[in-house]
């Protein structure tokens, strides 16, 4: 068949989308592979490398620690927000929406903030440090404790999605059948959300593996991989092993990616058409027993939360506790002042806005055109890769492969854009699968409508898919902001001195020895993300429903 | 009547599976033309290849002249009504339908004379600036016509236009539909899967089973002169009778020999009876007489249908027919009885397998 002009911007569209992928992605990661298997002097010596890195105890070890960690984290950090899912799905408790929002503050943390409370907290000098009875939170208990605390709304909220699509009719074949509460919780309750479980328990293992700022702070002598790249690159300049360990990184990584999604795929369908909603009982017992849950954890989150206000607001902890704004004159001390946090902001707008443009657009070419099968369906699934590759993994690649001077994108090194394209990379996968699912939702035939009535399709994609898809391109851009601001792992290795970045601050001034400032910064990111979240909130409420008439019977 | 479209040798392939296998076909100008057929025979992914939202494997198409297979959509000259409308659902009813209008040639008084021409056509003059959820199923669906027929096609395509609307408005805009393809004069071809509506709305029918056409005709030849046994089965109610030819005009079948009108081709053949032209015999001078046995009867207002079983030599063979019903006759045929009928043979058509 002729090609239409649709079909050659299509054709256009998806090569830029690919371009970019490779570019920001295919290539870089290309760049650490092969870095790996180099000698300083960039000459291939095979597997040498990684036999001298398994043949270091001291390297080796942080595998097991790697996987300690993780593991206890997973169990501890699922099953809690199993309980804390349970409530706000399953029981009829008072203030569910409060609850939840407390539960969702994590989110706009950087995950060091919780390692830096928990030294105010239990550390030498920390409040409840009894409560350790003689043990040192520096090392696997506090990383342990601080990685429930930042990955519990991530398993929250994939749970509470699996939760919220029972089925009514099963619960009551099952009283029917006379089960009581404790046979249905296990033969309805568990096995209907088992995907959803299964897929929380990635979600949490791949974060805590990867994530490197709170084993940082809190870590102590205690060494993870995350770290070792981290020691290799920065302190030791030790570039390859660093490569090395990047792929040690990236297995776990994958293999949890790939398992996850063979997982999702036998999700489908659950809920059909004929389901009917479950509405929760009240059960009085049950739903004390829960809402005294939500409080406790509700308690801890604050605790963290206002542990790291307070210590940022007074004057010496633990000598001099004046109430004083001493530790936010980040001017005075090292990572980077204000400026960091202008830089941030700036980057988290950029990654925001472009990062939407070029999710949903590439998106929607790939559920929306008509040819090019092939090509779209490659483009899915180099979409989905970015979430197999930890954070830093994709740093250091950056840096092997923008800073080689015979790369054309060079220029780029040490400016805004590569922490922006980084960024939006870094957090490209679930962007995508936002902007998929709102697609999916709209009538396939529209694009052959406009077709039909000789309208080219970015009239109909301007004047209709958008606007419909406006909630989705919100909640993709808000994701990518707050995203922004918090992630540390992935710009750690490339930020320039010009481009220094709040989050990194917050590393910085805790490794230099200042605590408080750097809470100090860590509260600003999280009153940032708080305010712009809200600011969603109202928006949505007031201004952006009022574009939305059309989806409500009367006018 | 001249041709405005024709369809010659259209394959189309999904991997293995043959979904359109050699369909040719004409469409005169101004005609509507139904693709009927059951679910899964091919009839939605012609229509989809006629308007070039799927490629054909083989095969050409010709529209006034033009081969148009090679084009893609926007090069077409034809309308769309969806069976879901794919109505915008954030623009309102004006912008829905103009929406084809809208190019720099036109200007905003030729349009806004269209949009009110279209509106007095379609009688939802008043409902221009509400939104499609607004509107009912019936309402929303002559919007999508509306907005198909705007930049006036010399085609118009319509998906199983009516399957989304319950019975009592799906009637109506049967008629609504055919008297406006009328009045416009535009070529229009309609897929369905529901016969009553092919019978009632179309010019011509094509007829298609599992990626075949199987018969082309108007409604009254498919009705009454069915070609294959799929044709009679799926058009209105029928009985298949395998039969043996005797001579030139007699058959063999349910165990006795009967007059035939039709000329018979071949020694095995099938045998189509409508269930209407069996009728009761009140005389022993009926030609084709034949007794039966009344198994069920299924009561129906005007008329019943019974479920009659005739043995012959040892098999058994049922037979549906329709029962008069007379109220004032206390003797009606009951449940059990016995009853003789005459087949007339100009009622027997012989069908191919």
């Amino acid at each position: 068949m002729k090609k239409s002009k649709d079909d050659y911007l299509t054709v256009f569209f998806i090569g830029i989308a690919a371009t970019y992928i490779l570019v920001s992605l295919a290539l870089p990661m290309y760049a650490i592979l092969s870095k790996s298997i180099e000698n300083k002097d960039g000459i291939f010596i095979g597997l040498e490398n990684y036999k001298y890195y398994f043949s270091n105890p001291s390297l080796f070890y942080s595998i097991y620690n790697s996987l300690y960690v993780s593991i206890i984290t997973t169990i501890i950090s699922v099953s809690l927000s199993f309980m804390f899912a349970f409530a706000l799905t399953r029981s009829c408790m008072v203030a569910k929406p409060f609850f939840r929002s407390i539960a969702m503050i994590p989110i706009l943390l950087p995950s060091l903030l919780a390692g830096i409370a928990l030294i105010y907290l239990f550390g030498n000098q920390g409040i409840f440090k009894e409560l350790l009875m003689g043990r040192s939170i520096y090392g696997p208990i506090g990383i342990i404790m601080a990685e429930v605390f930042y990955t519990f709304p991530h398993a929250l909220l994939i749970i509470i999605t699996a939760l919220s699509i029972a089925d009514a009719r099963l619960y009551e074949a099952a009283t029917v059948l006379r089960a009581g509460p404790i046979k249905t919780f296990f033969t309805v309750t568990i096995p209907s959300a088992k995907y959803g479980l299964m897929s929380a328990c990635f979600v949490v293992f791949t974060l805590v593996i990867t994530d490197f700022g709170i084993p940082k702070v809190v870590g102590g002598q205690y060494n993870v991989l995350a770290i070792d790249v981290y020691k290799q690159v920065i302190g030791q300049q030790n570039f390859e092993m660093g490569a090395v360990v990047s792929v040690v990184l990236l297995i776990p990584a994958m293999l949890a990616f790939v398992v996850d999604r063979i997982v999702q795929k036998k999700q489908v369908s659950i809920l059909t058409a004929r389901s009917v909603v479950y509405q929760p009982k009240k059960n009085k017992v049950l739903d004390t027993i829960m809402l005294a849950y939500c409080t406790i954890i509700s308690l801890c989150i604050l605790t963290v939360v206002g542990m790291c206000l307070y210590a940022s607001l007074i004057k010496f902890w633990p000598y001099n506790l004046t109430l004083s704004l001493k530790n936010y004159q980040f001017d005075l001390m090292d990572g980077g002042g204000w400026d960091s946090y202008y830089n941030s902001i700036k980057m988290a707008s950029y990654a925001a806005l472009f990062g939407t443009i070029i999710v949903f657009t590439t998106a929607y070419f790939v559920e929306k055109a008509r040819s090019f099968k092939s090509a779209r369906t490659m483009m899915h699934l180099l979409s989905m890769m970015p979430m197999a590759i930890p954070g830093m993994v994709l740093g250091l690649a950056y840096i092997f492969f923008f800073n080689n001077p015979n790369n054309p994108f060079n220029f780029i090194y040490g400016t805004m854009a590569i922490l922006v394209i980084c960024t939006i990379t870094h957090f490209y996968t679930v962007s995508h699968l936002t902007a998929l699912t709102a697609l999916k939702q709209i009538d396939n035939e529209f694009e052959s409508v406009a077709s039909s009535l000789k309208q080219p399709f970015y009239k109909m994609f301007f004047s209709v898919t958008v606007p419909i898809s406006l909630p989705a391109i919100f909640e993709i851009g808000i994701y990518f902001f707050v995203n922004a601001m918090t992630t540390v792992s992935a710009v750690v290795f490339i930020y320039g001195p010009k481009t220094t970045l709040a989050s990194v601050a917050v590393l910085n001034m805790d490794d230099a020895g200042d605590i408080a400032p750097a809470a100090a910064m860590g509260m600003m990111i999280f009153f940032t993300n708080a305010a712009v979240r809200i600011a969603y909130v109202v928006f949505t409420k007031n201004i952006l429903s009022r574009f939305q008439n059309w989806r409500f019977k009367t006018a | 009547m001249s041709e405005y479209l024709t369809v010659s040798n259209i394959s189309k392939s999904f991997g293995s599976f043959q979904a359109l296998k050699e369909a040719s076909f004409s469409v005169n100008e101004g005609e509507l033309v139904c693709i009927l057929g059951p679910s899964g025979c091919g009839k939605t992914t012609l229509l989809r290849v006629i308007a070039g939202l799927e490629e054909q494997s083989s095969g050409e198409i010709v529209q006034k002249g033009v081969t148009i297979s090679n084009l893609p959509p926007d090069q077409r000259d034809f309308g769309i009504v969806f069976q879901s409308y794919a109505l915008f659902p954030n623009l309102t009813i004006k912008k829905n339908i103009i929406f084809g209008l809208q190019t720099r040639k036109q200007s905003s008084e030729i349009i806004e004379n269209r949009l009110n021409e279209l509106l007095s056509l379609i009688g939802l003059e008043s409902h221009k600036n509400k939104y499609p959820a607004q509107l009912s199923g019936g309402e929303q669906q002559r919007v999508a016509l509306a907005r198909a027929l705007a930049p006036s096609p010399g085609l118009l395509l319509l998906d199983e236009p009516l399957s989304a609307l319950d019975a009592k408005v799906r009637q109506f805009l049967r008629l609504e539909i055919k008297s406006l393809q009328k009045k416009l004069g535009v070529t229009t071809i309609m897929v369905t899967h529901d016969q009553e509506e092919a019978l009632s709305m179309a010019d011509r029918i094509i007829l298609m089973n599992k990626g075949v056409i199987e018969q082309i005709g108007t409604p009254q030849e498919l009705y009454s002169k069915p070609d294959t046994s799929f044709t009679a089965d799926f058009i209105g109610k029928t009985n298949l009778i395998s039969a043996k030819k005797v001579s030139e005009n007699k058959i063999k079948m349910l165990g006795q020999e009967f007059d035939c009108s039709e000329p018979l081709m071949s020694e095995e053949i099938i045998v189509a009876i409508r269930p209407e032209d069996i009728k009761i015999s009140k005389q022993e001078s009926d030609p084709n007489i034949i007794q039966g046995r009344v198994l069920e009867i299924e009561f129906l207002g005007s008329y019943s249908i019974g479920q009659v079983e005739v043995q012959h030599s040892d098999q058994k063979e049922i037979l549906i027919c329709h029962l008069p019903i007379d109220n004032n006759e206390q003797s009606s045929i009951a449940k059990n009885s016995q009853i003789s009928f005459s087949l007339n043979p100009n009622s027997l058509k012989i069908v191919s397998s």
